[in-house]
């Protein structure tokens, strides 16, 4: 009976949770027409969440990449295809691994840098501070970060995967000795429009997810040193399982 | 006027206070009495239970939030640590409520934040960040950001807590030359005693969630009422106790470990 209490109990506060974070989103979307005619608000968060991010990015993308290579170059050997290694690499970076493991990256270091953030910014009074010099603290603060996010995100995913793709033909074509022209030909012979565009909309959700598991947790913040660790933490831990969640939900939606 | 957090712990219960316009009201109390709250009550950020909260003439309980922006323009605050905003510099911070709710050209911007970094003396560090200032400069720039729009109102949330005899003595001076030069209505929430007696006009004494004395701060120092002598005095115990409620002391040293 008090199992049956408690599972109830945290189902209840599950769903309250979810309902909270689900009015939060409805707020900065109905905050974002106005907070979009400042532009150079949202480019400098583009520039904190994206560019700041490119470096761990690229460098994650291409040895990703080659690893990609270096493993399907000897699966494939053993079927006597490995010219079929572009493909192979490109469908998995592009469809998978690109939105995955960005979002995944992109929640360690730009999500994690905007929950801690707008959590130091309640704990220090700043965003009070706005609320009483009549400026809405999630039209000025909030909202940017959350857009720059939702924008930089997608971007992030096709750099990381051009990279792997470089990584892949590094490793494939440069060391293992696969052919050039087979590696590119059937790489653009197999892989279409809907592969990418699988890719692009996985990107755009985890963009959203993460930007907004972020903006919420840091906003929502305990005003205390622990209230914004553990808001930080959160975050990153939050934003896996969603974006892990999310995708395999994807998946089946584009079969 | 009432006020529970969460709507079940009081704070407040049946406070009645009036705050003179073009004065400075300080607002006085042991820790924990709402001092805090009552300002937050004041400025919108949480609303009574019970009661009206009266500001400039307008009842905030019910109002809603964009009209509550509209009062808030008329209002300054200072917060206890400034509040400043850290990715911006001085002259930014000063400048940012004019950036947000005016469209005047930067020129003007320019020469009205000069003019009240001037005025609260820190007009040489308009290019320093907020990370660079001492405690008691930086709640000078949240001054000057408090009253860059000329409100009617200035409310000062604990000014004067961990600052050195010098910033201390400029902020008090600050906090009495603004309210005559400007005519603006002041409201210092403080501890203070000292302090506080050399600059406000009216005192009020908060305890228990009521106000238990209204003065002047010559009329404080002998009011009949022994919880005002006790903060007045600075003792240690009195109507506010010293010791936090606890079981019988040598009942629990002598408690079995088990038990």
């Amino acid at each position: 009976m008090r199992l049956i209490r408690e599972l109830g109990e945290s189902m209840t506060e599950s769903l309250a949770g979810l309902g909270s974070v689900v009015r939060f989103l409805l707020r900065l979307v109905a905050a974002s027409p106005r907070a979009m005619l400042r532009l150079d608000l949202i480019s400098q968060q583009i520039y904190n969440a994206g560019a700041l991010s490119l470096v761990i990015i690229m460098l994650s993308g291409l040895f990703v990449g080659m690893v990609l290579g270096l493993q399907g170059f000897q699966l494939l050997q053993r079927f006597g295809s490995e010219e079929a290694l572009g493909t192979a690499a490109t469908i998995g970076l592009v469809k998978e691994l690109g939105p995955v493991v960005t979002a995944l990256l992109f929640a360690g270091r730009a999500g994690t840098a905007l929950a801690s953030e707008l959590g130091l910014m309640r704990a220090t009074d700043q965003l009070s501070a706005m609320e009483m010099m009549a400026v809405d603290p999630i039209r000025r603060v909030v909202v940017p970060r959350f857009l720059g996010g939702v924008i930089a995100m997608p971007l992030l995913a096709a750099i990381f995967s051009v990279i792997g793709i470089y990584g892949a033909q590094l490793v494939g074509v440069q060391i293992m000795g696969v052919d050039a022209g087979s590696f590119w030909s059937q790489m653009r012979a197999a892989v279409g429009l809907r592969d990418i565009n699988e890719g692009i909309v996985k990107s755009c959700i985890f963009g959203v997810t993460c930007s907004l598991i972020a903006v919420y947790e840091g906003y929502y913040a305990t005003p205390t040193a622990e209230g914004v660790g553990r808001a930080t933490t959160r975050t990153v831990v939050t934003s896996a399982v969603f974006i892990l969640f999310l995708d395999y939900l994807i998946t089946a939606a584009f079969l | 006027m009432g006020y529970a957090v969460n709507g079940n712990r009081p704070v407040f219960t049946g406070l009645d206070m009036d705050i003179p316009r073009g004065r400075i009201t300080a607002v006085m109390g042991p820790s924990g009495t709402g001092k805090t709250t009552l300002l937050r009550l004041i400025t919108g950020q949480v609303r009574a239970d019970s009661g009206s909260v009266m500001v400039a003439g307008e009842e905030l309980r019910g109002m809603r939030r964009a009209a509550l922006y509209v009062l808030r323009r008329r209002m300054g605050m200072l917060f206890q640590n400034g509040a400043l905003l850290t990715d911006l510099s001085v002259f930014e911070n000063v400048a940012f409520p004019l950036r947000e709710h005016t469209d005047l050209p930067e020129r003007l911007i320019r020469q009205l934040v000069l003019t009240k970094l001037q005025a609260v003396g820190l007009r040489g560090a308009a290019e320093l960040m907020p990370a660079e200032l001492s405690g008691g400069m930086s709640r000078r720039v949240a001054l000057a950001r408090a009253i860059v729009m000329d409100p009617e109102i200035l409310i000062y949330d604990e000014p004067f807590v961990g600052l050195d005899p010098i910033s201390l003595g400029v902020i008090l001076r600050l906090i009495r030359r603004l309210n005559d030069a400007l005519g603006i209505t002041s409201i210092v929430v403080s501890h203070d005693v000292q302090e506080i007696s050399t600059v406000a006009d009216v005192v009020f004494l908060l305890s228990g969630g009521k106000v238990v004395a209204r003065g002047t701060p010559q009329e404080l120092q002998s009011f009949p009422s022994e919880i005002v002598r006790q903060f007045i005095g600075g003792l240690a115990d009195g109507p506010v106790p010293f010791h936090f409620p606890a079981p019988d002391y040598f009942g629990e040293l002598l408690a079995r470990e088990d038990a």
